[in-house]
Order: C-alpha cells, then sequence, then structure tokens
C-alpha cells in the first residue's frame, strides 16, 4: 500500500527505516538477555571490562562505532574477510550492514531494559522454584525469564524506537545507498541537502515524529499489559 | 530415624561499620522423622538460616545435613545436593507464589518436576484438604494473605518432598488469619506423615503442632527435646520468662455439661473442668496450663471458685529468672507435669520442700487459648488413661461430685 502523500523514494525510506530497525532488534534480542543475566547475576573476571563493552556505543560517537565496525567487518577486515572466505556474504553497503550497525548502537538500550527487568524479579521466588525442583535452566524458563519480559519487551520497544533513528554508525558503515542503506534519518539528511528538498525533509520528519510517538505509546500499553498479567496491577 | 542437622556458618567476616560483631550460626540438633519439630526463637536467632541451609539455599561453610542417614549436605566429605535435589518441600514466611501464574499452575510447578513413582497425596486431595479448590483460576495478587498461605502449602506438599520445611509460615498473618491457617496445617501434618521442620517464634504454635523443640538463641541450640519436657523446664529462660511458661497436658474431651457450661478434659493422671468447648467429645487437645494460673495448697480447701483440685507431687524448686521473689514448682499429677509460679514467701511460708504432696489448683479460665491438635478419630492406642477415682476427701471439690451423670469412669 503506497501512500500518495508520500514520494516512492520516501516510502522506500520509511521501509527500509522499519526493516532495519526490526532486523536489528531481532540480532541483539537474545545476546543482550544473555549479557543482562551475565551482568546482573554473574560473577566473573572480566565482568567489568564486558561492561564497559557494552555500553561504549552510548558515549563514543556513532561514526566512531561506524568506523569501527567497518574496520573489523569491512572486506579486508578480520571478521568481513571470513565472512566473505566462508558464507561468500558482505555486510558494507548493505541493508543486513545497517542493520548490524543500528544493533551495535542500540544493543546498550536493551541490556540496561532488560538488566532493569531482572533485577525486579524477587530471587525468593527462583529459590523457591529450586525447592520444588526445578534445575537452573527451568527456573530461568519457568521464573526468571517471564518474570523478566516486561523489561525484555520495554527493551525491544526502545531499541526498536531509537534504531529508526540511527544515523551516523549506519552512513559510515553501510553508506547512503538509496533502497538499500538509506533509511529514515539518512533520507531527511540528503534530502535536507538537495535545493527543493525541504518539502520532502518535512515529511518525512513528521513521519519520523509518528513513528517515534507510536512506539513510546506502545512501550506503555504493552509495560500496562505485561503488568496485569504478572499480577501487579491487582496487588495494589 | 531421624533428621541430623551440623551447621557452622560465619556471616561478615569482618566487623562492619556500625560496629555490628558478625555472626556465628553454630546449630547442632537431631529432629525425630517423621514428626513436627519446631525451631524457636527471637528474630535474628539464626532459624531461618537453619532453614535456608538444610533446603540448600544456603551453603554452609561447615556442615552436615543428612535425613534419616542420606546426607544432603557434608562439608567434610564434599558432598553438596543441589536443592532441587533434595526434595525439600518449603513454606516461606511470604509464601512466594509464582504470581505470574494461576494457583492450579503454582500447584503442579512441583508436581510436574517430582520424580516419577514418588508417593503422596493427588492434586484433589491437597485443594480439598486446604480448601483451595475454588480458587485455581485465580492470580495469587488476588488472594488474600491466608489464602496464599494455604497455596503455598499445597505447593509444597505436592512437590512430594522426603521433608517439610516451615519458616515462619504464619508470621506475616494477622491473628485472624493465623487461626484460619492453623487448623489446615495440622490436618496437613496429620495427613502428610512427614518430617517437618517448623519456624516460629510463637507458642501457640509450638504448642498446636510441634511434638518436640529445639531452642535456638544467638545462632546456638540452647536445649531440644520433647516440647512437654522442655516447657517444665525452669532453666530456660526463653520458655519459662515467658508470661505462658507452663506445662503441657494432653487431653481428650470426656463430656460436655452444656447446662453447666463446662467440659471435662482427661489427660495421663487426672482431669480437668474447662468452660465449654467446641471440640466434640474424643477430640483430643494440647492444653498449656500457665504456671501464673496454678496455685498450690497444702490442705484441702472448701468454698473456692476454682474448679480443678489436683492432688499432686512437688518435685522440684526452682528460681523464676528476672523476679528474685518467685519460685517455680515442678509438680507431678500422676504421668503429667505442671508448673506452678508462686512467691518465695508462700514457698517458707507453707514450708514447701521437694517430695511433698500438694494440691494444685488450676484456674479454668487458664485454658481460653488451647487449640485443637490432632483431628480426626482418636485411636485406641493413643487413648490417655482413664481417670482415677475419686477418693473421698476429694469428692466434694470435685467439679462434678460423685453421684452426678458427669461421674469419672472407671
Amino acid at each position: 500500500m503506497t501512500d500518495a502523500w508520500l514520494e516512492p523514494a520516501e516510502w522506500s525510506a520509511v521501509r527500509l527505516s522499519l526493516e532495519v530497525a526490526a532486523r536489528s532488534v531481532a540480532f541483539s534480542l537474545v545476546p543482550a538477555v544473555l549479557v543482562a543475566v551475565l551482568l546482573s547475576r554473574g560473577r566473573f573476571a572480566g565482568r567489568t571490562l564486558l561492561d564497559a563493552l557494552v555500553h561504549l556505543p552510548l558515549v563514543v560517537p556513532p561514526v566512531v562505532v561506524g568506523w569501527a565496525l567497518l574496520m573489523l567487518f569491512g572486506v579486508r577486515g578480520p571478521l568481513g574477510s571470513l565472512l566473505d572466505e566462508w558464507f561468500g556474504a558482505r555486510l558494507v553497503f548493505t541493508t543486513e550492514g545497517a542493520a548490524l550497525a543500528t544493533a551495535v548502537m542500540s544493543f546498550p538500550l536493551i541490556v540496561r531494559a532488560v538488566r532493569l527487568g531482572l533485577d525486579g524479579v524477587d530471587p525468593g521466588l527462583e529459590a523457591a522454584a529450586g525447592t520444588l525442583g526445578a534445575g537452573r535452566l527451568g527456573r530461568f524458563f519457568a521464573v526468571t525469564l517471564p518474570l523478566m519480559s516486561p523489561g525484555i519487551l520495554a527493551g525491544a520497544v526502545t531499541a526498536f524506537a531509537a534504531g529508526l533513528g540511527e544515523f551516523g554508525a549506519v552512513i559510515t558503515f553501510a553508506s547512503n545507498i538509496p533502497g538499500e542503506t538509506q533509511t529514515l534519518p539518512l533520507a531527511i539528511y540528503s534530502a535536507t541537502q538537495m535545493p527543493g528538498g525541504e518539502a520532502a525533509a518535512a515529511r518525512l520528519a513528521l513521519v519520523s515524529f509518528a513513528l517515534a510517538v507510536a512506539g513510546l505509546l506502545l512501550a506503555e500499553l504493552i509495560a500496562r499489559r505485561m503488568g496485569r498479567l504478572l499480577g501487579r496491577a491487582e496487588s495494589a | 530415624m531421624a533428621l541430623e542437622v551440623d551447621l557452622r556458618h560465619r556471616f561478615g567476616s569482618r566487623r562492619d561499620r556500625d560496629g555490628r560483631s558478625d555472626f556465628l550460626l553454630n546449630a547442632v540438633f537431631s529432629a525425630p522423622t517423621p514428626g513436627v519439630t519446631a525451631l524457636f526463637g527471637p528474630s535474628g536467632c539464626g532459624k531461618s538460616t537453619v532453614i535456608a541451609a538444610v533446603a540448600g539455599l544456603l551453603r554452609p561453610q561447615r556442615g552436615r545435613v543428612a535425613l534419616d542417614g542420606a546426607a544432603m549436605l557434608d562439608t567434610a566429605r564434599g558432598v553438596f545436593v543441589r536443592p532441587e535435589r533434595r526434595r525439600c518441600g518449603v513454606v516461606f514466611q511470604d509464601a512466594r507464589l509464582f504470581p505470574h501464574l494461576s494457583v492450579e499452575r503454582n500447584l503442579r510447578f512441583g508436581l510436574r518436576r517430582a520424580p516419577r513413582g514418588a508417593a503422596g497425596p493427588s492434586f484433589d486431595e491437597v485443594a480439598g484438604m486446604l480448601g483451595i479448590g475454588h480458587l485455581l483460576g485465580r492470580r495469587p495478587a488476588g488472594l488474600s494473605g491466608g489464602e496464599r498461605q494455604r497455596v503455598a502449602l499445597g505447593r509444597a506438599l505436592l512437590s512430594r518432598p522426603r521433608l517439610l520445611l516451615m519458616d515462619e509460615p504464619l508470621a506475616s498473618l494477622d491473628v485472624p488469619r493465623r487461626a484460619e491457617v492453623l487448623p489446615f496445617l495440622a490436618r496437613l501434618r496429620d495427613a502428610a506423615r512427614l518430617p517437618i521442620l517448623y519456624v516460629t517464634h510463637s507458642l501457640d504454635e509450638v504448642d498446636a503442632l510441634a511434638e518436640s523443640l529445639v531452642l535456638l538463641e544467638g545462632g546456638r541450640v540452647t536445649a531440644h527435646g520433647p516440647v512437654e519436657a522442655l516447657s517444665i523446664r525452669t532453666d530456660l529462660p526463653a520458655l519459662s520468662a515467658r508470661r505462658d511458661a507452663g506445662g503441657l497436658l494432653h487431653c481428650q474431651v470426656l463430656e460436655h455439661d452444656a447446662e453447666r457450661g463446662l467440659t471435662r478434659l482427661g489427660f495421663p493422671g487426672g482431669a480437668l473442668v474447662t468452660p465449654l468447648r467446641p471440640e466434640p467429645v474424643g477430640a483430643r487437645l494440647r492444653l498449656r496450663v500457665r504456671a501464673r494460673d496454678v496455685a498450690v495448697a497444702t490442705e484441702v480447701l472448701r468454698g473456692l471458685s476454682v474448679h480443678n483440685v489436683l492432688p499432686a507431687e512437688l518435685t522440684g524448686i526452682s528460681p523464676v529468672p528476672d523476679s528474685p521473689h518467685e519460685a517455680f514448682l515442678r509438680l507431678s499429677v500422676g504421668p503429667s507435669a505442671l508448673l506452678a509460679r508462686v512467691t518465695r514467701d508462700a514457698v517458707g511460708r507453707l514450708g514447701l520442700r521437694p517430695g511433698m504432696a500438694v494440691w494444685a489448683l488450676v484456674k479454668s479460665v487458664a485454658f481460653d487459648r488451647a487449640m485443637a491438635s490432632a483431628g480426626g478419630e482418636p485411636t485406641p492406642e493413643d487413648t490417655p488413661a482413664p481417670p482415677r477415682p475419686l477418693r473421698e476427701e476429694e469428692a466434694d471439690l470435685a467439679p462434678f461430685p460423685a453421684g452426678t451423670a458427669l461421674r469419672a469412669a472407671g
């Protein structure tokens, strides 16, 4: 369904943005839950280092993250050359590459939200599950995971919303190829660089704004639903 | 067979900033199995730590926990059975029901994970016994405190445990809720035939449920043994310094006299009269006869409002902790034992000394806090000996004089 209000190229940027954000969340969700559990519950050497590493994208300029990805996953980079050799796959200048850059940028956001959710889980409930015969994995899947799911969902929605707008890392690592890696913010940037692109920029900015508001509302709705499902709302 | 517990664990290896010294738990006791053993002591004495260590939720620095000879923990031999393999059902003070699961799925949580072939009451039996059948579809958040605790009991019981651990299961409930849950606990105890370790700081719960008692103070066991034996010891301030210190009597309801509003209870060695009780004839009760409600007389008295005048032998006199002007008298009434708390002056005035025959005067109102213990039908071998016939001189003091319909049997 094409909206007559948007030009086909603009519509494709919107679709691409949604796709990149969705894929980035799909990439990072499971590793983020694992890392959050490790950071919150694990006791191992290098925990602080892992913590710092995860949070790096929050403080390092996004362009630097993109550059680092380019170094690692470039065709001649250590990981990029392996991918090319084994699978014939390239990430640089592809939609997948844009999703990877977005995933790295939003990873700390998910980890933080998941950790908040995990910290809200009463360890006493896990202990109770243990006395009832549930082993380590059983406890995690039957008790911890469902109880931390509001945090996971909140993290996913936040990362998705943030991923729609990732600019620096994407443009550095995946470039600005219309239909391939030109997401909403890149399209807005390109429009502002073109003479007479003001109207297009304004339309796309409006779409960005609407998507962000919708994301926030969705996050709130999910939080309420989950709260009721977990029996929190009634316990007042 | 027994549950053997020997734990040594130090919390906080260094003195913390508040200057609080660290806490050393050094608890050694054994509890008969099956049966209810109460771990009794003030808050912070280490009771819950013992439960956590037995359940495997805490790994003590040194210790051994063995149930009927099988070690669940033995630090000397490097044995540590993980909690999920110990099959200790735990009932926590705060119930700890899973908020995201319905009552039914909470109840089935342990049942699903119990070893195949493990015997125990069925789901329906447990739901019926605890009166939670109508709650199955509800979420824990929608339950009252008493209901939650009943579901927690059922959940622990359905996990087919070899040992039930209860960590102050009634402490978070108000008094009416406690009274609501306590009978279920008694039913569970009688139905489960399991060893139960029951942590409490309430003597009422001890009286209603426990057969043996472990006194814990400051992380150490100060005494352990049958509840009756410890209750009449005067050298244990944890018990004897309490307002409700006193002996315990195993009673059975012999008869009711609705007209006079009285119930007659038999106990090994005699009989007592109390205001009318709700239990049916034949029901068994354990009554705490508070030492402060017992007086003694060296001669037969007349014109008393006190119903119960029991012939007794004075077996010992000992000081009352923190009360230099009072004394405890230990009295034996047949095979049963009572405590009386009297002034030191009375001891001198009456010339009381061990070996003397005295009359124990027990105010009948002393029993109003007693709770039904074992439910169900009494079995013949458990029936207390019928009270011996009254002697001449007792006859006119007896609550129901000879010749009335309420005459003592035998």
